[in-house]
């Protein structure tokens, strides 16, 4: 028989570390990773959907955390912000090559909305050939579905290429 | 030698962590904070009859309610006019709690603690407040018409009546050749940060001291106002504003209610409380701006040379005016522009609404006196059949002409006195940008594609970096790290880097060295805050001036130790040195120990600071007048502000089957004197365009009649995605400003002032019908093009072919 | 916003799906994409007391291609539909209308079926089922029953599903032969519901004169319907066929409503004009058919 549930454990997968949480059913997956898990660096911008600065992988996809129960995910691969750069296995990180192009090309300001463009752009990116020739229309579909209301976009497009260009060259 | 790093596009230091997620925003902070919600009103205008929180109290994990009736001494009163001005004469502000009435929707009747937001939103569910429905007041057309009052001791709705007049305008108006009269409205929007507001209260009770983060502009302020309003000693309330994401203006206006109230709160609880507001308290309780209708008289003569200049404003302010009247004020002196304008009368009526109240939207009253003194230009060249651009050129206050007094008072108390300008080189450079002779070809090729094109420019002049000050710190360490702060706060501008560029230059270190700190009143008590493009003129000087304080002080002291004169020393890469004596050096990081006479040695370096191994027994150890510490203060506190300058060009085409509007060429000239980091103005300049075409084409707030905000979500206020947003091009100008020490003048709002005029002017080009509200969307161009009662314009009733509908 | 208190379930057999909303009751809600959903119930909008999420229900993610049409499981997501060459290829208009869905992460998650099943008319695939004249799969206690899309749309955001139910498909009937479709639609910004949008199916003779023409629009009415549009340009040639006649008769058949973003006016110019386009469009691709 299908349990019927107000709260639930689940067990995820959040880069790469398996974390388990007991959260309200109704938690959004946005809350459950900032407040349960402690990763604050998916934000919250709208709670409807439409501005994107909480979108995170799940199973390798963008999506917005905002319009996915916690529990939900439940046995699948969450990717923050905070999973994107790689352990250097010295104590430090290296950097996903679109971290590096959104410093080098000034694509945020105050950095609200950035975690959500660097998880959307990244899987795109990671989903392409680099070699091939980066076209606008695939910069905007990594581009178009998330608000920023600081840079007017166009460095955010110009660190994508840079991004791809790095990859392109090795960089990942 | 030490690279200057003033004026080179170094690499955002704060990027470090907001690129990994690292950054600090407000509801990053207390995970274990208690959370608040608000019932908040449903009605434009009612008197509340009665507040039930009974079938809120079983929820479980609630912890508290807090009406009116619970605020006492000074939180009981009104909040405050926080600034006020002899011209607004019917200041008034809300509670911090609805107190009887509320005036729009959104006001907050009653707050409610519990374990976490969703428990916080059941119990706030669940509060019954009802209400007995008050005549409502939407427009500021409705306003002055005055059927209904927004509060009942101002029957009229007027708050404020500013005015400003250079001279007497009627008689040079009824002597000039010509003259023209028209109405104009425009729409309101908002700031609208990806980060709303939010506040986190922390009570030490051991330590009887308040701790208060907030997404805030101006933390020094927040800390006298919760200080003053809960009757706390200044020095046991902090305030610090963490990583703000955004604020465009909206979160310069303190103390918000919920600045006070959470704080409140953590007192009374003795926990940690947070409020989080989100994007739907973001819209109907946080402030817009922009709502105007402005009726225009210039008279001119045959060249198109301005005579005179007679401007009426009705200034929609929402239900209170905790801000004053800066944004009429700004509105009013700023709409000169760059332009001579022989004789000037302005009056802005500042009045009531029913609605969210209207505080400064990055620009605050610029944009609306652009669109006002802009759109005059087209008029103008429109009668007389002149190009606009000659129009403007003919009215252009001239490189030579500086200082120029427009014999205004600006928002700063203090003459609208231009310090250095070259408008017409402006002109030019943004003519030969944007293509401005070729704009005929482009039409017939749009033409001969079965679109509409055209082209319309727009100019300004803002003054930026208002005072009264702001400081800057600066120490030296031990270990040459290079501490800097300044008590302004930071919503994405850069200041870490900039701050940090300015000192690394003044002082010679490496910008490595160099830490900034910014929005910490543990750090700096004395600042105004973040707002009208001021951080770079104000901070940035008085951080130079502290790293000049500290570059002097080091010289002194090296000087001593190395036996040289200050004159022969230099300081690069952290190193004082005799200029051309490699080898004869001291470090500033021991320079820093030698600063502080020390009788402890704590640690390695401070051995040489011991008092028995530094030997001058004729002097005192701290000499007369010194203090001991590589460290200085300065303020800069500037005569006036300085104004910044620029021209913006937008050709725009236009589907005549579908009235889409696409901006295919946006040209910005810009003129900011000098700059620190190119990279970071350039960034403001981009972000500020957008900004500036959303307001044009996308963004409005949407009242219905009966006060309700018909569009308070992202789906359906049209901030632009980069879909939205033109590919913008860029020239600069650089005229230094002489009012300050590094030359430099705000950059922050640049961007979003002229792109309603110059869209608008560009929309009119193109279908040759007379464009008088703004934004404006493909649905009422629509209808403004069918409208056989709209007005051609004479360019296009005198153009074949394209452009003017049947 | 957080969405008020409810219970959950996520079943693992349609079956239990079934019993579960039953059990629960009329409060009790299905859950697929939640991309619609979730918003409404961070608003408070909508407050079911159960949610019963299908997410795990196997056999409900995959797309069935014949040569008579397109069937599409309840957990096929808007980008997979999107991307799939051999539903496209039977019935074209699948991919077009998914590609005017919203952005690209809301289509990582957001269903098909899932927003048929909420039934607003300004979502494209609601058109798209009309102007197909395709069906939905109901699972109820009583078994899968087939309804027609003019049955299953009811009004706005309300269909003719009732009592413990799960729509489980939705299917798409293929392109008819010598036939071409195009699909169009302006939106204030990329990727916002359409201000107006319009579907068009056109069929030729043998003889490459115009047959049938078929549209329906989003975000027009309150209901999808689907306009016959042939009486205009009947037995024309293809390539002097008067496809703004065509425009013309389906502004005169629209009843489109005013709103914060467009008149009913605007709405109808657009419908005139992306018929028109649209009609072009698929009249090319019809000829090239037929050839």
């Amino acid at each position: 028989m299908t349990s019927v549930d107000t709260d639930r454990t689940i067990t995820l997968t959040v880069n790469g570390v398996p974390r388990e949480a007991t959260v309200p059913v109704r938690r959004l997956l946005s809350d459950a990773l900032r407040h349960d898990l402690g990763l604050t660096g998916t934000h919250v911008g709208c709670e409807h959907g439409v501005c994107g600065a909480c979108t995170v992988l799940v199973d390798g996809d963008p999506v917005r955390s905002c319009l996915l129960l916690a529990v939900q995910v439940d046995g699948h691969q969450v990717t923050t912000v905070e999973g994107l750069a790689r352990d250097d296995h010295q104590g430090g990180q290296v950097l996903h090559p679109v971290q590096e192009a959104f410093r080098e090309c000034h694509a945020l300001q105050c950095g609200f909305c950035t975690p959500g463009f660097l998880t959307t752009i990244a899987a795109g990116l990671e989903k392409r050939d680099n070699a091939a020739e980066l076209t606008e229309d695939e910069v905007d579909d990594m581009v178009g579905g998330n608000l920023c209301r600081c840079t007017g976009y166009a460095n955010i497009k110009k660190a994508v290429h840079h991004a791809n260009a790095a990859m392109r060259d090795g960089a990942r | 030698m030490t690279t200057k790093l003033f004026g080179e596009p170094v690499r955002r230091r704060e990027d470090a962590r907001l690129i990994v997620g690292k950054g600090r925003y407000l509801d990053d902070i207390g995970h274990q904070a208690l959370a608040a919600a608000f019932v908040r009103s449903p009605h434009a205008h009612a008197r509340i009859t009665d507040i039930d929180v009974e079938p809120a109290l079983d929820v479980e994990g609630l912890i508290a309610i807090y009406t009116y009736d619970d605020l006492t001494g000074p939180m009981a009163e009104p909040l405050p006019v926080l600034i006020p001005h002899p011209q607004l004469t019917e200041p008034r502000t809300n509670y911090p709690l609805a107190r009887d009435v509320v005036r729009h929707v959104g006001e907050a009747v009653v707050m409610v603690i519990a374990t976490d937001r969703y428990v916080a939103e059941d119990a706030a569910e669940r509060i019954l407040v009802s209400y007995e429905e008050l005549p409502v007041v939407v427009g500021v057309d409705a306003a002055v018409e005055a059927k209904a009052a927004v509060h009942d001791d101002v029957p009229d709705n007027v708050a404020a009546r500013h005015r400003q007049e250079t001279g007497d305008v009627e008689p040079v108006l009824a002597a000039s050749p010509h003259t023209l009269s028209f109405t104009q409205y425009i729409e309101r929007s908002a700031s609208m940060p990806m980060e709303g507001k939010g506040v986190h209260a922390k009570w030490d009770a051991d330590d009887r001291s308040l701790r208060v983060y907030t997404s805030t502009q101006a933390s020094t302020s927040v800390r006298a106002a919760v200080a003053a309003k809960l009757d706390l000693s200044l020095d046991r309330v902090e305030v610090i504003a963490p990583d703000v994401g955004g604020g465009f203006g909206v979160k310069i206006v303190h103390p918000w209610p919920e600045e006070l109230l959470i704080p409140m709160a953590a007192i009374a609880l003795q926990a940690e409380v947070k409020w989080a507001e989100d994007r739907r308290e973001h819209f109907i309780s946080s402030a817009h701006e922009r709502q105007q209708r402005q009726d225009i008289t210039v008279g001119y003569d045959d060249e198109g040379r301005i005579t005179a200049l007679d401007v009426h404003v009705l200034h929609d302010n929402g239900a209170y005016t905790p801000y004053g009247i800066i944004v009429p004020i700004i509105t009013a002196t700023q709409l000169v522009g760059p332009y001579v304008i022989p004789v000037y009368r302005v009056q802005v009526d500042s009045v009531y609404t029913n609605t969210v109240i209207v505080t400064p939207y990055r620009g605050a009253g610029r944009p609306q006196a652009c669109y006002a003194m802009e759109r005059t230009m087209d008029r103008i060249a429109d009668e007389l059949g002149l190009d606009r651009a000659v129009v403007r050129e003919r009215n252009l206050i001239q490189p030579d002409q500086f200082p120029y007094d427009h014999q205004l008072t600006f928002q700063d108390g203090r003459p609208v006195i231009y310090d250095s300008g070259d408008y017409p080189g402006l002109v030019d450079k943004l003519k030969a940008l944007v293509g401005w002779d070729e704009a005929s070809r482009l039409r017939d090729d749009a033409a001969a594609r079965g679109k509409h094109l055209g082209i319309g420019m727009a100019l300004y002049v803002e003054g930026t970096g208002p005072g009264p000050y702001e400081g800057g710190h600066v120490q030296v360490l031990g270990s040459g790290k290079v501490l800097v702060s300044t008590g302004l706060t930071s919503q994405g501008q850069g200041h870490e880097t900039a701050f940090a560029q300015i000192v690394a230059s003044e002082l010679g270190v490496p910008i490595e060295d160099v830490e900034v700190t910014t929005g910490d009143t543990r750090r700096f008590g004395y600042a105004v805050g973040t707002f009208a493009s001021r951080a770079a003129v104000m901070s940035g000087n008085a951080i130079a001036l502290a790293a000049r304080g500290v570059r002097e002080k080091a010289l002194r002291i090296a000087a001593d130790v190395l036996e040289v004169d200050v004159a022969d020393l230099e300081i690069d890469e952290g190193l004082v040195q005799v200029k051309g004596v490699p080898g004869s050096s001291i470090p500033l990081r021991t320079v820093a120990v030698l600063s502080n006479p020390l009788r402890y040695a704590f640690d390695e370096a401070a051995k040489q600071a011991t008092q028995f191994t530094t030997h001058d027994d004729s002097k005192p150890p701290v000499a007369e007048g010194d203090a001991p510490g590589l460290e200085h203060r300065d303020y800069y506190s500037p005569l006036r502000s300085t104004f910044a300058s620029g021209a913006h060009a937008a050709i725009v085409e236009i589907d005549p089957a579908t009235w889409e509007i696409e901006i295919v060429k946006y040209a910005v000239v810009h003129d900011c004197g000098n700059v620190v980091n190119p990279m970071i103005v350039e960034g403001q300049v981009q972000g500020g365009v957008a900004q500036g075409v959303g307001g044009a084409l996308y963004e409005r707030m949407v009242y219905d009649s009966d006060g309700q905000l018909t569009n308070a979500s992202y789906m359906d206020f049209l901030m632009p995605y980069s879909s939205e947003v033109p590919d913008v091009v860029i020239d600069h100008q650089t005229t230094p400003s002489p009012l300050n020490p590094l030359g430099i003048k705000g950059a922050g709002e640049a961007g979003v002032i002229p792109g309603t005029a110059a869209i608008a002017s560009a929309i009119e080009d193109a279908v040759g019908r007379r464009i008088t509200s703004m934004p404006i969307s493909p649905t009422e161009l629509y209808d403004l093009v069918r409208n056989p009662d709209s007005e051609k314009t004479a360019v296009a009733a005198g153009r074949a072919g394209t452009g003017v509908m049947a | 916003m957080k969405p008020a208190p409810f219970r959950y379930a996520d079943p693992s057999t349609l079956d239990e799906a079934l019993a579960v909303l039953s059990d629960e009751g009329a409060g009790a809600k299905v859950l697929a994409g939640g991309q619609s959903l979730l918003p409404l119930l961070s608003m408070r909008l909508a407050a079911p007391t159960t949610l019963v999420d299908i997410n795990r229900v196997p056999g409900l993610d995959s797309i069935e291609v014949t040569g008579d049409g397109v069937t599409v499981g309840a957990l096929v997501r808007h980008n997979a539909l999107l991307a799939h060459e051999g539903a496209a290829g039977v019935q074209p208009l699948l991919a077009r209308a998914t590609a005017n869905v919203a952005h690209p992460a809301i289509r990582n998650r957001g269903t098909t079926v899932g927003s048929i099943a909420h039934a607003d008319p300004s979502g494209e695939m609601t058109s798209v089922l009309a102007l197909t004249d395709g069906t939905v799969s109901v699972a109820g206690p009583g078994g899968v029953e087939t309804v027609g899309w003019r049955d299953f749309f009811v009004g706005p955001l309300e269909t003719s599903v009732s009592g413990p139910a799960v729509v489980t498909a939705a299917s798409f009937p293929a392109l008819p032969a010598r036939s071409g479709t195009a699909f169009a639609e302006v939106a204030r910004r990329k990727g916002d519901y359409a201000v107006c949008g319009a579907g068009v199916v056109v069929t030729l003779d043998a003889d490459r004169r115009v047959e049938r023409v078929l549209a329906s629009y989003v975000s027009v009415g309150i209901v999808p319907e689907v306009h016959d549009l042939t009486e205009a340009v009947a037995g024309k040639p293809v390539d002097t066929a008067d496809w703004a006649a065509a425009g013309e008769l389906a502004r005169t058949l629209v009843e489109p409503d005013t709103d914060i973003h467009a008149s009913a006016d605007y709405r109808r110019l657009l419908v005139g004009v992306l018929t028109e386009r649209t009609l072009r469009d698929a009249a090319a691709e019809a000829a090239e058919r037929a050839a």
